[in-house]
C-alpha cells in the first residue's frame, strides 16, 4: 500500500503498540518546571540528554538583559533560572540568557540543524508543528508528557488521523505564506484539522523558503492540527546541510520522506492559492479574518458579537481603515531572517507614523546578529522601529512586552486571543510585510498596490 | 493518579465555543513553578465581567472546541484545582484533551444536543467504566481511546507503564536509532 510521509515516520518511530520513539525534545522554562520537580521527586533521570535542548524564550525580557540574574520580574526571573539549575542537574544543554544560540525554541532548533527531516520533535508549546516543516513530525505536549519524554524518550500515542492540504496554483505578487495559512484556517475554521496531522502539498508549497514553510507549519495548531509537515526537498537540503548538528551531505534516507503515489489521507482538502490576497484578522481567533481589501464582516452569531465588541470594531468597516496603535514583528511564526528582510524591503526610505509605537524582535540572538550584519537594524532603526534582543515578546505578553487595555495592535504572531497580548490588548494578525507597511501608514493598506506607489515615488523622487 | 469510576453532581455551564487555554488561566499565571495553586486564576479575564458566574461544582459543560490554543497543561490544572472532576463538551482541542487525561480530568466529548440537556438538567453522572454520560431524563454514550480508560480506571502511572518497557525502548535504540543530533555535542 502507498505510503504517506506520515505513515513513514510514524512506522520508522514505533517502539511497541501504542508507544513512539522521540528523537528530538526541546525544552523552554514555562511548561518544564513541574515536571523536572516530578522527575526529582520518584527519583527518575533524563533518559537522553543528548537528544533533548533547553533555551530561555517566554519570560526573557528583549531590552538586552544579559543574564537571568538581571530580570527584573521576579516570577520571570525564578523561572528561567530553575530551567538553568534544572538543565545543569540533568545534564541537559541549555541556551539561556547571554548564549550566542539564545532565541524562541522554535526558531533555534532549525537555525542550529537540530531540526532534521524525519525526525519526531516534541516541545511543550502548541507551536511545535512549526518543525514539521523539514519533513519531520512535530507537536506540542504538555507539561506531563514533557515528564514522560524526559523519563523514557517515548511518548504514548494512537496514531491521529492523516489529512492533505493540496494548494492549486500559485502565490500571487506580495501574497505570503503568512496569507496562505491565515486563508486556509479562515477556510476551514479553528477546529477543521482537530485530530489530524496535516501535510501541505503543491507548487504554492514548494515555491515556498524554508522560512515561509514554517510560518505555515507553525499555524497549523491554529486550526485544530496538531502537527503539520512539509516533504523535504532541495530547498530543505540546502538549508540544513552545513548547521552545527547537521550531516555534512543529504543521508539517503531523507530522500524517501515523500508521500507516494495513491497514499491514503483520512481528509483532504484543495485550496485555490490564486485566490488568496494579504490576509488582516478582525476578531478573537485566527479563523476570523478576511482579505486586506475587504470590510469587516457583519456579525452572523453570538460568538461574532463579542469579538467584533472586544475588537472595538463594527461590521462593514473597510480593512484598510482600521487604524493602528502598536506594530509586532515577531514570533515562532515571522522572527527569522527572511521575516525581517521582507519587512525591511517594504520600508523603502519611509518612517513609522507618529502615533504608531512599532518593534522589531529578532526570533535568536543569530537571527539578531544576522540581521545586524545585513544592515536591517539600521533600516528599521532609522524608520523608527524600536529593535530589540531576542525572545517571544509581545506574542503572548508573558514579559514586559505587553499592549496596553484596547490599544490595537498589527501583530505577526499567531494568537489573536482575547488578552493573548494583554488585557484588553486589540490583535490583527498579518504578515511581517503588511505589519511593516500598517506600521507605516498608521493603517493597514493593501501590500500589493502600496509596494508599487512606494517604488513609484522612489523612482520620482 | 486516583482511580476513577463515576463522577456524579451538579454542573456549571459555559456556553461558549472555542474557548482557548489563554482564557482558562491567562498567561501571567504560567510563571508559577509550582503545579497546584491554579484554581483561584480560572477564567480571570472573564470572571471580572458583570453576569459571569461559574459554581463549584464537579462537572463543566462547555461549548465546542474547548481548550483550543496553547499547551499549557495549566488549563487542566486550573480546571481541577477549581474543582472541577470532569468537562462535557462537543468537541475538545487534542492537545489540551491529551493533557486532562495526564491528570485524570475527564474530557468528554458528546452531542451539541445532550450537552444542552445537560446543562438544563443541572446535574449529571459520567461512567467511565460504562463509556455514557446519564442525566435526568437521558443518557449518551462516548468514546474513549481504550489504553486512556484503563489508565483513567486503574489510576495508573504511564511513566512507570513505559518505564516497565525499558527493553524494547533500549532494544529500538540500538536498531533504530536515527544519526544525530546529539544536543550534548554543540
Amino acid at each position: 500500500m502507498p505510503k504517506s510521509l506520515f505513515d513513514k515516520i510514524w512506522e520508522r518511530h514505533q517502539v511497541a503498540p501504542g508507544l513512539i520513539y522521540i528523537d528530538l525534545h526541546l525544552v523552554h522554562e514555562v511548561t518544564s518546571p513541574q515536571a523536572f520537580d516530578a522527575l526529582r521527586m520518584n527519583g527518575r533521570k533524563v533518559r537522553r540528554p543528548d537528544r533533548t535542548l533547553a533555551t530561555a524564550d517566554h519570560n526573557v525580557p528583549t531590552d538586552g538583559t544579559p543574564v537571568a540574574a538581571r530580570i527584573k520580574d521576579e516570577l520571570s526571573r525564578v523561572q528561567v533560572q530553575t530551567l538553568e539549575r534544572n538543565a545543569a542537574e540533568f545534564g541537559i544543554p541549555i541556551y539561556s540568557l547571554g548564549s550566542e544560540h539564545q532565541g524562541i525554541v522554535h526558531v533555534i532548533g532549525p537555525e542550529l540543524g537540530v531540526t532534521q527531516p524525519g525526525m519526531t520533535i516534541v516541545c511543550g508549546d502548541s507551536h511545535t508543528a512549526t518543525h514539521g516543516a523539514f519533513g519531520s513530525l512535530a507537536f506540542g505536549i504538555g507539561t506531563s508528557e514533557v515528564e514522560h519524554v524526559l523519563a523514557t524518550q517515548c511518548l504514548t500515542q494512537s496514531k491521529p488521523k492523516s489529512m492533505l492540504i493540496r494548494y492549486e496554483g500559485e502565490l500571487g505578487y506580495g501574497v505570503s505564506a503568512k496569507d496562505l495559512i491565515l486563508y486556509t484556517i479562515g477556510q476551514m475554521g479553528v477546529e477543521g484539522a482537530t485530530g489530524y496531522v496535516v501535510e501541505y502539498s503543491g507548487p504554492a508549497i514548494e515555491r515556498l523558503s524554508m522560512e515561509g514553510r514554517m510560518t505555515v507549519c507553525n499555524m497549523t495548531i491554529e486550526g485544530g492540527g496538531r502537527a503539520g509537515m512539509i516533504a523535504p526537498d532541495e530547498t530543505t537540503f540546502q538549508y540544513v546541510i552545513g548547521r552545527p548538528a547537521s550531516p555534512a551531505t543529504v543521508p539517503d534516507e531523507w530522500r524517501e520522506l515523500y508521500t507516494e503515489q495513491g497514499a491514503h489521507f483520512d481528509k483532504e482538502i484543495v485550496i485555490d492559492a490564486t485566490k488568496i490576497s494579504p490576509m488582516v484578522t478582525w476578531g478573537t481567533n485566527p479563523a476570523m479574518v478576511v482579505g486586506v481589501g475587504d470590510s469587516v464582516p457583519v456579525p452572523q452569531s453570538d460568538q461574532d458579537e463579542r469579538a467584533l465588541d472586544y475588537m472595538g470594531l463594527d461590521g462593514g468597516t473597510p480593512v484598510e481603515q482600521i487604524k493602528l496603535d502598536r506594530v509586532f514583528i515577531g514570533s515562532c511564526t515571522n522572527s527569522r531572517i527572511g521575516d525581517l528582510r521582507a519587512a525591511a524591503e517594504v520600508i523603502g526610505g519611509r518612517r513609522v507614523a507618529d502615533h504608531v509605537y512599532a518593534m522589531v524582535v529578532p526570533g535568536s540572538v543569530q537571527v539578531k546578529e544576522q540581521a545586524e550584519q545585513e544592515g536591517l537594524d539600521e533600516i528599521f532603526r532609522a524608520a523608527g522601529f524600536d529593535w530589540r534582543a531576542a525572545g517571544c515578546s509581545m506574542c503572548l505578553g508573558m514579559n514586559p512586552d505587553i499592549a496596553a487595555p484596547q490599544e490595537r495592535v498589527a501583530s505577526t504572531s499567531n494568537r489573536n486571543f482575547e488578552g493573548r497580548q494583554g488585557r484588553g490588548a486589540r490583535t490583527h494578525l498579518v504578515s511581517p510585510q503588511m505589519a511593516a507597511a500598517a506600521a507605516i501608514e498608521g493603517h493597514f493598506v493593501d501590500i500589493r498596490e502600496w509596494s508599487a506607489l512606494a517604488a513609484q515615488s522612489a523612482e520620482v523622487r | 493518579m486516583r482511580a476513577i469510576e463515576t463522577i456524579t453532581g451538579r454542573v456549571s455551564v459555559l456556553n461558549r465555543d472555542d474557548v482557548d487555554t489563554d482564557q482558562i488561566i491567562p498567561k501571567q499565571f504560567l510563571k508559577r513553578v509550582e503545579r497546584t495553586g491554579f484554581g483561584e486564576f480560572l477564567f480571570y479575564d472573564w470572571a471580572k465581567e458583570p453576569g459571569w458566574e461559574l459554581p463549584k461544582n464537579p462537572i463543566l459543560v462547555a461549548g465546542r472546541n474547548f481548550g483550543c490554543g496553547s499547551s499549557r497543561e495549566h488549563a487542566p490544572w486550573a480546571l481541577e484545582d477549581y474543582g472541577f472532576q470532569a468537562v462535557i463538551a462537543p468537541s475538545f482541542a487534542d492537545i489540551f484533551k491529551s493533557n486532562c487525561t495526564k491528570i485524570g480530568l475527564l474530557a468528554i466529548a458528546v452531542s451539541q444536543e445532550a450537552c444542552a440537556a445537560i446543562a438544563q438538567s443541572g446535574t449529571a453522572q459520567v461512567d467511565l467504566a460504562g463509556q455514557e454520560v446519564r442525566w435526568d431524563g437521558g443518557s449518551e454514550h462516548f468514546d474513549i481511546d481504550p489504553e486512556i480508560k484503563h489508565r483513567l480506571l486503574n489510576g495508573l502511572d504511564d511513566i512507570a507503564l513505559t518505564l516497565a518497557q525499558d527493553d524494547a525502548i533500549s532494544a529500538f535504540e540500538a536498531s533504530h536509532e536515527r544519526p544525530g543530533p546529539v544536543t550534548t555535542a554543540l
